[in-house]
Formats: structure tokens, sequence, C-alpha cells
């Protein structure tokens, strides 16, 4: 079985403006949700506390409520979880908690006083200052996966092409935080953890199309190099397209069978693998030319001959 | 040229089989177990113990699985939890004093595997339930704490020497001494260079006022603050085994912050009363010769404090400690025999005992106040008139509300003081209902992954898919193996790291697949089609596991907690996948393809 037999190179980079302006209409369109409605952080960024009880009938929501107001608590949000008999509870910073997270104890003696039957399944409790270093810490693994890439692609290949993947895949993480933020899809530690793993991940899709662009670069000498990339991408599709397939079947599993718990870090991965394919195909290799990649980048010495030997011949 | 030598086959073989001994104790799961450890060191874990334990459930017509000594702890496997928590009550009866009796978990594989050391992975928090806590040592508190101390300690040198300060102030920012003129400051400075090599003194004159001003030496600041977390670390290492929890893990993370994690612990607020408390005892002289209306209106004296009794009554009580808890051994709840209220039982060490007896025989006919200092905040508890000299460091203090108290008091006593208060700054309560929902939901989405991606690898290459699978599966094993030799912790995002590194092994394989095809296409015979598949495929999958990598030891070094368990199983995941999928998957074509001579076409 095959899908993709495709006799003749399509010439992907004909297309190249056109991919170009999606790719920079959807990145604008992330940033923009990005600055105007901002991420939803977690408590893991934020501060604060997430009180998740299980009732053994579908949860009174409005008496939780007054509950919770009788006990001196009135800045908490209550809501469904899961199904009708899972609450979360979410408390905000408050000054006066001083830090000491004991409002989990409050609201649990209320609730079990208002009924025994409640049960507690989780608690998470995040200073504002760890949550700030959760924060500082995230941003800076955003900070250090990027270069570490881009300085083993600069050397592993060359800085264009370094510089080109890393484009293509910053792109894919704008686009990510913008859908989160778009849709207000709480962005936590995990879902941090599943960018990043999307940033290696996805780069290493370019790296597959950039090691067929170097290899058709040795061998094709007739070629142009627009057509050394079209020929690169299309031998690489049927694979990219499989292995992503496959990588995206496992992240749906997750996002299907996974729980609550792994459903928003299963959702940055769909994206990010979604748009891992389109960017390090279709951004990548057009940014790649538009940069000038040049045959002579990878093959100096015998290049410095060839000129000569060329400037005689032809 | 598609064999593989003699020995590379065996060492395929019998790193397979290794993987799968290690695997098998996650299949057999862990079972309930109590566990009885003695914490009085006069008590050992041995035959007799055991022996005692068995006797005891046997009463108790309980039936263990099993029963060993597991270095300095006594283990009964049980059935089921119904049966373990029966066995933990009953025990916790029979051996009340000098042992704790706590629930855990035992592997339930067979005895030969736990004997070479295979053990089950372990578990996270969010995969087992328990507590996670964060705790921040209040650094000014123990340095205000030690500069007050020596500030009382220099008080009273200066005033043996007979070297007159005319004031001294001390807060957390330092100490202050005051001079009338700088001959006598000259001489304290001289003196205290001497004397305290802890502290460090500047002169400061503004008009009239000979002052030195200074606090502790940036070493030694250091240092207390070292043994401060430190202290703190062994005093909660003591009050979790008075909660009875088994294989807790208290760290220190950074230079000021404890770790505390308790697995299985259900009654999460006792747990944080407890660590939380940072109750110490202080012994000090009531001040009954100030006046207690004129205190109350705000004139309270220099070197007093003015506190409130139990009754309601306000209280000058000296800010000096004559005796702290520093130099309790032991203490317990129990009642006076006189009265029968409760009270509770302090025995002294000998340094702390001789200087009870110097305050009492100093002291005859006056009060003197029991503290209970929590968070800062000082409570007194009794103030009783000191009738005698107390000897032998025995001392007995009631006052206490209900026995309950007593016994609480008695426990903070015993376990010690926290060098400096601590604040929860970070916690995570996972119930244990939660935690098991998370294992099946994980593993469920490893299995529906695993099953879909076999099934279209099988379809879409053929022999080549079903290698490829293989060589899939040989890498979940090897991952399950690497994780469960390490005992590294695995975690909720770990389990969906296992998935994804899954996801990911499987590329390898297509992009090797792929380009098999690929030279087929381009004319090469069967044979040098697989050899340069596999050849030329091998840089590429390098190049782009390494950028996987990147992120995943960026994630291990900033992430923290489930997000590291996370990283720790990327990481693990692509560097087993670059083995199988690589090795593994060609010794199979190897195995199958290789010795034929005359290939015409491949299964792919």
């Amino acid at each position: 079985m095959e899908f993709f037999r495709i006799k003749h190179d399509i010439p992907f980079m004909r297309y190249g403006k056109i991919t170009t302006a999606i790719s920079a209409l959807t990145f604008v369109f992330a940033v923009l949700a990005l600055v105007l409605r901002g991420l939803n952080f977690g408590i893991d960024f934020t501060g604060g506390t997430i009180i998740e009880v299980a009732y053994q009938h579908p949860a009174p929501i409005e008496q939780i409520r007054s509950v919770l107001d009788k006990a001196g608590i009135h800045d908490a949000t209550v809501q469904n979880y899961g199904d009708s008999s899972d609450v979360l509870i979410h408390l905000p910073v408050r000054a006066k908690d001083n830090g000491k997270g004991q409002s989990s104890e409050v609201v649990m003696a209320a609730l079990k006083a208002q009924d025994t039957s409640v049960n507690l399944k989780r608690v998470d409790f995040v200073g504002p200052q760890v949550g700030k270093e959760l924060y500082d810490n995230g941003a800076l693994a955003l900070l250090v996966v990027a270069g570490g890439i881009l300085l083993y692609l600069a050397i592993r290949f060359e800085w264009r092409f370094a510089l080109a993947a890393i484009i293509a895949n910053t792109h894919d993480v704008v686009i990510i935080l913008g859908c989160f933020a778009f849709f207000q899809w709480e962005f936590n530690l995990t879902v941090l953890a599943g960018v990043l793993a999307v940033l290696g991940y996805s780069v290493n899709e370019s790296v597959v199309v950039f090691d067929r662009i170097r290899e058709n670069l040795r061998k094709m000498r007739k070629a142009s190099i627009p057509e050394v990339i079209d020929n690169a991408i299309t031998a690489t599709m049927s694979r990219t397209i499989i292995t992503h397939g496959m990588t995206e079947t496992m992240v749906l599993a997750m996002l299907f069978f996974g729980g609550d718990a792994l459903h928003n870090f299963a959702l940055a991965l769909t994206i990010g693998i979604l748009f891992g394919i389109y960017s390090s195909v279709l951004v990548a290799s057009p940014l790649l030319l538009m940069l000038g990649v040049k045959r002579e980048h990878f093959i100096k010495q015998q290049v410095k001959s060839d000129v000569r030997a060329d400037g005689a011949q032809v | 040229m598609n064999r593989f030598p003699l020995w590379k086959n065996l060492l395929i073989g019998a790193i397979l089989l290794i993987s799968l001994i290690y695997t098998l104790p996650n299949l057999f799961g862990e079972a309930p177990a109590v566990q009885v450890a003695p914490t009085n060191p006069a008590f050992k874990a041995n035959a007799q113990l055991l022996q005692e334990v068995t006797d005891e459930l046997k009463a108790a017509s309980i039936t263990p699985q099993m029963a060993e000594i597991s270095g300095d702890t006594v283990r009964v496997r049980l059935a089921n939890t119904d049966a373990q928590l029966k066995a933990r009550d009953v025990l916790q009866n029979r051996f009340r004093d000098g042992y704790s009796v706590a629930l855990n978990l035992v592997s339930a594989s067979p005895a030969w595997l736990t004997a070479i050391g295979a053990k089950p992975m372990f578990l996270g928090l969010d995969l087992r339930g328990g507590v996670h806590f964060l705790l921040q040592v209040d650094m000014q508190a123990a340095l205000a704490k030690a500069l007050q101390r020596n500030a009382n300690d220099l008080k009273s040198q200066l005033r043996d020497q007979n070297i007159h300060y005319t004031g001294i102030d001390s807060s957390a920012q330092g100490i202050v001494l005051h001079f009338a003129d700088a001959a006598t400051r000259e001489q304290a400075a001289a003196f205290i260079n001497k004397e305290f090599p802890d502290l460090q003194f500047t002169q400061r004159d503004t008009a009239g006022d000979f002052a030195l001003q200074g606090g502790l030496r940036a070493d030694v600041t250091k240092r207390l603050q070292d043994s401060a977390v430190q202290q703190n670390i062994t005093t909660l290492r003591n009050r979790v085994n008075e909660l009875g929890v088994t294989e807790p893990l208290i760290q220190q993370q950074g230079t000021d912050r404890v770790v505390v994690e308790l697995a299985g612990v259900q009654d999460t607020a006792k747990a944080k009363e407890i660590l939380g408390r940072t109750a110490t005892l202080e012994i000090r002289l009531v001040d009954d010769s100030h006046d207690i209306a004129a205190a109350v209106q705000g004139q309270v004296p220099f070197d007093d404090d003015l506190l409130t009794e139990r009754n309601g009554m306000p209280i000058l009580v000296k800010k000096t400690a004559e005796l702290t808890g520093d130099y309790i051994t032991d203490a317990s709840p129990g009642f006076d025999q006189q009265s029968s209220q409760p009270a509770v039982h302090v025995n002294l060490d000998s340094r702390g005992a001789r200087i009870f007896r110097d305050v009492t025989r100093d002291n005859v006919g006056k009060r003197m106040a029991i503290l209970l200092i929590e968070k800062g905040k000082a409570e007194v508890i009794t103030a009783p008139v000191i009738r005698e000299e107390i000897d032998g460091g025995r001392v007995q203090i009631t006052g206490m509300q209900s026995p309950q108290e007593a016994s609480d008091i008695a426990l903070l006593l015993r376990a010690g003081a926290l060098a400096a208060p601590m604040d929860i700054i970070e916690e995570r309560t996972v119930g244990p209902s939660l935690g098991a929902d998370n294992i099946r939901k994980g593993f469920e989405s490893n299995q529906w992954g695993f099953v879909a991606v076999v099934i279209f690898m099988m379809f879409y290459y053929r022999l080549f898919g079903v290698f490829s699978a293989l060589a899939l599966t040989a890498n979940g094993l090897l991952l399950i193996a690497l994780l469960s030799v390490m005992q590294a912790t695995l975690t909720l995002p770990g389990m969906a790291g296992i998935a994804l590194t899954l996801g990911m092994a499987i590329d390898a394989n297509v992009l090797i697949n792929e380009r098999i095809r690929e030279e087929l296409r381009n004319g090469s015979s069967p044979q040098a089609a697989i050899h340069a598949g596999y050849d030329r495929a091998w840089g590429t999958i390098l190049d782009s596991n390494i950028t996987n990598l990147i992120a995943g030891i960026a994630l291990f070094w900033l992430g923290s907690g489930p997000v590291r368990g996370f990283a720790v199983v990327l990481c693990l995941g692509i560097l087993t996948s670059m083995f199988s999928a690589v090795t593994i998957s060609r010794a199979l074509v190897n195995l199958y393809y290789g010795r034929r001579a005359r290939l015409s076409n491949l299964s792919i």
C-alpha cells in the first residue's frame, strides 16, 4: 500500500509567496489573539488554589456557592468539571492568605458540614512567588530550547538552515499560544511542556527536509535551488505525512482517553503537530530560499575548483 | 551484506530478555501492606518482632500473605485494603510506644524477581495519591532569633565585665549599643572582638552618642541559614515519622526551601498542621515587679513582653528565655497525679536540667511562665509559682485544656522545634481515587494509540511494518524496563511522554521504510535497498532525535514535579527508540532476508 506515488516534483517553491502569506496571516491572527485576549494562565503561573471535589450525586453548585460565601470565601469560582458530580473550586491569591495555604481546609470543612458525601480529589495550591518562578523558568526553558536547537542546526548544517527552521517552528509555537489565547483554554505547566515538546518535534521535521536538500545539493548539480528544494520536499512528503499521522494518532488517543488532566496537553500537541507539518514544509523551505542558500555553502572545496572548471568548459 | 554477526544477534536477544525480566514486576503490581518500624533505638526489627507481629495478626484472625523483615522494618503483605486497614488498627494497638505502624505498598512480584532488584516503576504522587508540599524557610525570623540570643548574651556579659552601656537595641536588622563616652566604647569593642567572634561591629557617632552598630558576620549568617534548613529537615523527618508515613521524601531545594512528599496520606489537614507547626517551648520568668495596669495602658517595660494567660489575665513576662525547647529530650502526655488534670511530662537533657535547677533555685517564690511559641506568637500555657528547687530534669507542665491538647503539645515538643518558621508556598494533593483514575486513563491512551499505530504500520508497510511494530514493542519494553531499573518517578505527564515517544519512535522506522522503497524505485536490488535505506536514514534519525533531546533536557533542567517526570521519559524514550528502531528492526530484517542470496522483491 502506498498513498503518495508522485511521479513529478511538486513545485512547492512556486507557491512560496502564497504559503508565506497564509502563514503570515495565521501568525498575525495568533499574535492578535495573544495581545487582545491574552493567555488564560492556570494557577501554576498566577498562584492561587484549585480544589477538585466529587459528590456521590450531581453536585449542588448553587448550594456550594452559598456555603462558601457563608464561610467567608467570597471570591471563589465554582464550576462543574468532567461530569456533573465533580466540582472545581478556584480561589485566587489573596494577600491575607500570607502564603499559608490554609484555605483548602476551610473550604473542605465548610463543604463537609453541608454534605458528608463530598470527597476531596485534588488540591493545587501555588503561592504567588512560586507562580512567578514557574513562569520565569517556563519562559527561560522556551528560550533555552530555541537557542539550543538554533545552535545545533547551525553547527550541523549552516546558519541559514538554523534560522529558517527556528523561525518556522517559533511560528508553530506562536500559533499554539494564539489558539490557547483565542479559545481561552487554560495554559498551565503541562501545556508548556507540550509546547516545548512540539518545538523539539517539529524541528525534526525541518531537519528531515533539510537533510534531503543538502543531499540533493550535492547530487543534483544541474538543478536550480528551487528545484532542489521541490525535489527534497516531494521525496520526503510521504514520510512526513505518515510519521506525523502516527504521532498524531498517539496524541489523539491521549486527547480522547487521557482524561481531563491531559486534555490541554494533548490539545497543544495536536495543534502543534498539525501546524508542524505545514510550517516545516511550506514555511521553512521558502524562508531558506529567501535567506539565499547556495550550493557553495556545502561543497566549498569542490566548488572552488568547479567554478574554474566550469569557466573553462562553458 | 545484510547479516549481523552472531554476537550482535545474541547481544540484542540478551538485552531484550533482561528488559523483559525487569518489566515483569509492573505486571504484578503492588499489594497493600502494613509495616512496623521501631522508632526507639532500643528496639530492633528482628525475628522476634516478626513473630510478635504475626501472632498479633493471627489473634485477630488476619492471615497475611507474606511477612518479612526488610531493612529495619517488619512488613506484612495483605490480600486487600480492608485487611490492610484492619491489620493496621490491630498492630497500632499493640505496638503503641517505640514503634511506628504505617500503611505501605509492596511489590507483589515473586520473590526471585525482588531478589534480583526488579521493582515496579516508582509512581509519582499524581498517580498513587498523596501530598506534595514546598515549604519556604523564613530566614529573616531565624536570623532575628539568633541576633536576639546574641544580644541577650552580650547584655549579661557586658554587665559581668562592668562595661557600662547606656542602651541596646536589637532588631532583625542588627544590634546597636550605645555608650556614654568613647573610652568605654573602645573597651567594649575590644571585649566583643575577643568574646563574640560571630558578631561584627562598626563605630557610629552622632552628636553626643557613642554607638557600636553591627550584627552577624556574613559567613556566620550563611552558616546559620544552612543549619536552620538542615535542622528543619531533621525536625520534619521526626514529625513525619510520628505521622507514620512510609518512604517520605524530604529534601532541600535551593538555599531556603524544603520539599516534602508524602505518598498515600489521606488526612492532609492533619499532615499540614503537624508539618507547619513551629511550636517550641520557652520557660521565662514572670515580671511581677512592674505595674501590670500601666503595661496594659501601653507602658510595657523595656525588657518585658505583655502576654495573656489562658484565663484572659494579662501577664508581664521577661523577654529573655531561661530555657528553650532545644534542651528537651522527651515529652509525653499524661495526667497530673494530684489534680488528674491533663499534663505533659518533659525530660530535659543534662545541660537543660542544670539550667532548670539553677533557675528554680535562684527564683524560689517567684512565678515562672511556660510559653508555647508558635509562628512568633507566644502563648502562656501556665505560670506557676516556683515552690522549690527542681533537680533531675523532669518537668511536669499542666494547664492544658484537654488530653488531646496535651498529646498534641507533647508530640510537637518531642519531634523537636523548627529552627525557623516555614510557610507552605506550594501544595499539591491528589486523592487516592484520582491517582488510580489517572493510571487507568494514562494506560488506556497508550494502549489505543499503540494499537492504532501498529495496525496502520502493518497495513501500510506489510512485512516491514510488522518488523517496525515489533521494534516499537521492544522500544516500549526497553523504556519501561529502564524506568523500573532507574526507579525514576513516573507521573501522569510521564505516561503521556511514553505515548508521545512511541509515536515519535515510529518516525525512525517510517524514514527507513520510505527510504528503502525509494531505493527500490530507483532500481536498486532488494538487498542493496535494505542496506542503503538503513544507512542513509541513520544520519537523519540522529539529527531529528537530537533536537528532541535538546527540548527534553531543557525541560528536565527547568521543569519541576510532574513536568520533570515527562522530561525524563522523553529523554529516555528518545534514546531507546534510536536503539530499537535502528538496531532491533534491522536485526529482524537481517534474520528474515539477510540469508537469501537471490531476493527478487521485498514485502514493503
